[in-house]
């Protein structure tokens, strides 16, 4: 029988370093017809396991129109993602998944498409920004606004400068803190670009992740600007041990951020976000 | 009112253990052990609590022995059903480097065996049958679990007498057991009127040496159990609490408890409905293999709401309102009714004996919130 606890052994196939401490795994299930029978879709995660360490919530990058080949960028913080880390091409770990309802990218077809991230929460939504650009024609204007701390801890910068060239696409990159000479974006808050943002408040559908005190005054910020709230979308975080729904650590009032989320339409948490304790 | 099949009388009682075994069950009653009452093996009557009745109040659990051949009259111990179908921790599964081949992960399943669990309390049906939806219900049925329940055959006794600290006439779920058990009992002196609620029940029941009821004694069983439910002082505001306690998340009263909860989780291991737990990596200390244990977590504990770096629930007021409004109100939405049985458990065994019922009708006490703030 199917045990929906037990993990899959993968292979890295290729290892990336991304900045000092976020690197990307390239990972190839083992087994053929795990591997062909693997679909996803872009938002949801897998829980990556390192052997004899434990197992960890991490979103799946790529896209899914190749399932066979899974991209998952990490950064390292703690015990799991550290040992993660020092893995190399070859070596093998465990995944199960995909998990999760990911962004409504067949719904929001024919909009345009808002992308805010903060942080470096922008894991969830490369995934969405690579389906949407490789399916251009499906979607209208494409914004992509993201903030940083520091300039440093801006990662494929090359992606978002390749991105900025296609068409119909503005790239708006913001960091708090950064030396004078060596950033070519705005030096502030994210939040400071969304006037220049070029979207139709009234037709467009909103994706954002990132800490959740950036969320809630993005969420301010576009409702201002016009945008219904069932038009914005967010992916949260929350403590997973299970990803099934079982293990009761996702829950966010009445929903499990494992099953439900991590992506939840801004109308449907519009009483829990933001507020402490949920 | 049931519809009970007939009478077994006292002196035959062990026939009904005899017939189990001879089913292939594995028998657990009630015994009294360490202080308290549990379910552990038992091959006849004899070893039931005859006479044994407790008493509980908020923090304190005592048993006391009293003149009377009846085996049933306590109420609750410590421990419903949970740990035979949920266990405490256990094994998932275990993963080996092996040379050549890398990685090989294997399942560990529980090794089930028929168990019959006899004098199981309509609460604890009530609560059993809320965890089959948590762990069987969803997209992903926990076969862990699922194993363990299909092996067990339950004998329920109604109630015919309530501890101070059960209110589960208000929550509608006692003193009578009404759905979830094979056979019924109603305990009087002189024996016990058997009701079947399942095929395999009334197979049973058909085996057993029973005599139609005398008349009255139906009566009389009706009345204490009627009575049971009718003794019960506590209960809640409300069996759904959900919208009133989303409009109080801001309220005073959870800081209040806040400085009395000790956070220390006992509430929600004794909780019958209680399904939260944590996963767990267990390497082998010398070979190249590394198991992967579940065990019973809490949301009062710290690592419950850990994201790297933040504690979401940081401090006890936050904790205590996510147990109650979880329990009394987001179980609505999640399983369409509330997560409390009322056990009363979490009020006997609270070490500061925090009642839930008074924590709930003061929280009730207050005004809604009145802001749509945010605390980010
Ligand atoms: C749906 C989802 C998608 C995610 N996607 C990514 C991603 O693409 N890239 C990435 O770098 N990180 C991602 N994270 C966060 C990542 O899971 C945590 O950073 C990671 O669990 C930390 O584990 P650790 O053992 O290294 O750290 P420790 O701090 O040692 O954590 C110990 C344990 O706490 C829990 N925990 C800690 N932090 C988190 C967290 N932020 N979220 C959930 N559980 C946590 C885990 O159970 C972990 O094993 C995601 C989290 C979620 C919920
Ligand atoms: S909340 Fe308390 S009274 Fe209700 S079912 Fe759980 S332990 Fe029993
Ligand atoms: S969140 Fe708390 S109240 Fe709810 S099931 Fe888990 S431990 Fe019980
Ligand atoms: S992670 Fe276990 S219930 Fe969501």
């Amino acid at each position: 029988m199917r045990d929906p606890y037990l993990p899959h052994a993968a292979r890295v196939v290729e290892r990336r370093q991304e900045s000092p401490t976020i690197f990307t795994l390239r990972l190839e299930l083992k087994d053929p017809a795990e591997r062909e029978s693997y679909l996803f879709h872009p938002g949801q995660f897998n829980m990556v396991y390192l052997p004899g360490a434990g197992e960890v919530p991490i979103s799946i990058v790529s896209d899914p129109q190749d399932p066979h080949l899974l991209d998952h960028t990490i950064r390292a913080v703690g015990r799991v993602t550290q040992g993660l880390s020092a893995l190399r091409a070859g070596d093998q770990i465990g995944l199960r998944g995909p998990y999760g309802r990911g962004w409504p990218l067949s719904e929001c077809q024919g909009q345009d498409i808002v992308v805010l991230t903060g942080g470096l929460g922008c894991a969830p939504v490369v995934g969405a920004i690579r389906y949407i650009l490789r399916r251009r024609h499906h979607y209208g204007r494409l914004v992509i606004l993201q903030g940083v701390k520091h300039a440093d801890d801006l990662i494929w910068r090359g992606s978002y400068q390749a991105w900025a060239a296609q068409p119909e696409t503005q790239v708006l990159l913001a960091a708090d803190q950064a030396p004078a000479g060596e950033w070519p974006w705005y030096t502030g808050r994210v939040l400071d670009l969304i006037d220049q943002a070029k979207f139709d408040p009234h037709n467009c559908t909103v994706m954002m992740c990132g800490p959740e005190p950036m969320m809630w005054a993005g969420v301010a910020a576009l409702i201002e600007r016009g945008v219904a709230t069932d038009a914005i979308w967010l992916s949260m975080e929350r403590n997973m041990q299970c990803a099934l729904g079982h293990c009761g650590h996702c829950q966010y009032g009445a929903e499990f951020v494992c099953r439900h989320g991590p992506v939840f339409c801004y109308h449907d948490i519009r009483d829990r976000l933001g507020r402490r304790g949920f | 009112m049931g519809t009970y099949l007939g009478l077994l009388q006292r002196r035959h009682a062990d026939t009904l253990i005899q017939r189990l075994r001879g089913a292939g069950y594995h028998v657990l009653g009630p015994v009294v052990q360490d202080g308290t009452i549990r379910y552990a093996p038992v091959d006849g009557f004899d070893r039931l609590p005859a006479g044994w009745v407790e008493q509980q109040a908020p923090g304190h659990y005592r048993l006391q022995k009293r003149d009377s051949p009846r085996c049933f009259s306590w109420t609750l111990g410590p421990q419903g059903l949970k740990p035979l179908t949920f266990a405490p921790e256990e094994p998932l599964w275990t993963v080996e480097r092996r040379h050549g081949h890398g990685l090989e992960f294997h399942s560990h399943f529980p090794e089930t065996k028929k168990q019959a669990v006899l004098g199981v309390r309509a609460c604890d049906l009530a609560a059993l049958a809320l965890q089959d939806r948590h762990f069987l219900g969803g997209p992903h049925p926990d076969e862990r679990y699922r194993r363990r329940r299909e092996g067990l055959l339950l004998i329920a006794v109604h109630c015919h007498r309530a501890a101070p600290t059960c209110f589960c006439a208000s929550t509608g779920d006692g003193p009578r057991a009404h759905h979830g058990f094979d056979l019924a009992l109603s305990e009087l002196d002189e024996g016990y009127l058997v009701e079947a609620g399942s095929e395999a029940g009334h197979a049973l029941a058909a085996a057993l040496p029973l005599i139609p009821p005398q008349p009255g004694q139906q009566a009389r069983a009706e009345r204490e159990i009627r009575h049971a439910g009718e003794a019960q002082e506590r209960r809640l505001p409300g069996r759904d609490l959900m919208t009133a306690l989303r409009a109080r998340r801001d309220a005073a009263h959870w800081e209040e408890i806040g400085r009395r909860c000790l956070a220390c989780g006992n509430c929600t291991s004794v909780c019958p409905t209680c399904f939260c737990h944590c996963h767990q990596e267990r390497p082998h200390p010398t070979e190249d293999r590394s198991s992967h244990y579940r065990q019973w977590d809490s949301c009062f504990t710290s690592g419950h709401s850990y994201i790297h770096g933040i504690v979401i629930r940081e401090d006890t007021a936050l904790r205590y309102r996510q147990w109650l409004s979880h329990k009394l109100g987001e179980w609505h939405a999640q399983y369409g009714r509330s997560g409390c049985v009322g056990c009363g458990r979490c009020i006997t065994w609270c070490p500061v004996g925090i009642d839930l019922t008074h924590e709930t009708a003061a929280l009730l006490a207050a005004p809604p919130d009145d802001s749509e703030a945010c605390d980010a």
